[in-house]
């Protein structure tokens, strides 16, 4: 659970896992194109990899491997724990 | 004039010329491979894509790491992507990254089934 903190507390963690919200499964190369293009973020390739390894970490993020390519999927079921641990608040009813 | 390997050539120039709709230029034996160049149906007389035999024990190592992170190793400027994303996966070609808006650009990543991935760009 500490992992899936530390690996949301960076902000191109966070702008990685809004871009495979928008479209799950992509290789390194369109990550990282997105994150430059449309973020300005000028993260090497290899910056990008390590940040990869956090949330992979954490579960965020899973690698598959599919003949000669790597796709990047998401996988936002870690965040289950914290919304069991702080229950949104119910929205007040009727008096 | 530029160059790309392929893993095979008579099936390079298949996927070239048959699905991608480039035009033979030039096909000439030597020795064991041959010398093949094409073009553009719209610039014959422009840059000529050589499809070069990839034998040399380097080009494997080098071509299959680009692949591995989806890193195209050339790019063809296209009109417009999207048409040219639906006319090739009707003919069955498999992308690795589907038509996105990047900055001033729209590009896509396509698998030529001879070694490489290819970047179809429009400004």
């Amino acid at each position: 659970m500490g992992d899936v903190f530390k690996a949301l507390a960076d902000p191109t963690r966070r702008t990685v896992l809004d871009e495979l919200q928008e479209r799950d499964g992509q290789t390194l190369f369109e990550l990282c194109a997105r994150l430059a293009s449309r973020h300005g973020l000028s993260s090497s390739r290899q910056a990008v990899s390590q940040h990869l390894d956090v949330l992979e970490d954490a579960g965020l993020v899973h690698r598959r491997r599919e003949g000669r390519f790597t796709f990047l999927h998401l996988d936002t079921t870690p965040l289950r724990a914290i919304a069991e641990r702080w229950p949104p608040t119910p929205p007040e009813g009727p008096p | 004039m530029t160059s790309i390997h392929v893993d095979d050539q008579d099936r390079a120039l298949r996927f070239y010329t048959d699905v991608l709709g480039f035009v033979t230029k030039h096909d000439i034996p030597m020795g064991e491979h041959r010398w093949i160049t094409v073009v553009s149906p719209e610039a014959p007389d422009g840059v000529e894509l050589v499809l070069e035999p990839a034998g040399h024990p380097a080009v494997r190592p080098y071509t299959e790491a680009l692949v591995a992170d989806g890193i195209p190793f050339t790019a063809f400027a296209v009109d417009d992507v999207q048409a040219e994303y639906e006319r090739l996966t009707a003919a069955g070609v498999a992308f690795t990254q589907p038509p996105v808006a990047m900055g001033p650009v729209t590009t896509a990543v396509l698998d030529d089934t001879c070694g490489n991935l290819i970047q179809l760009v429009a400004m």
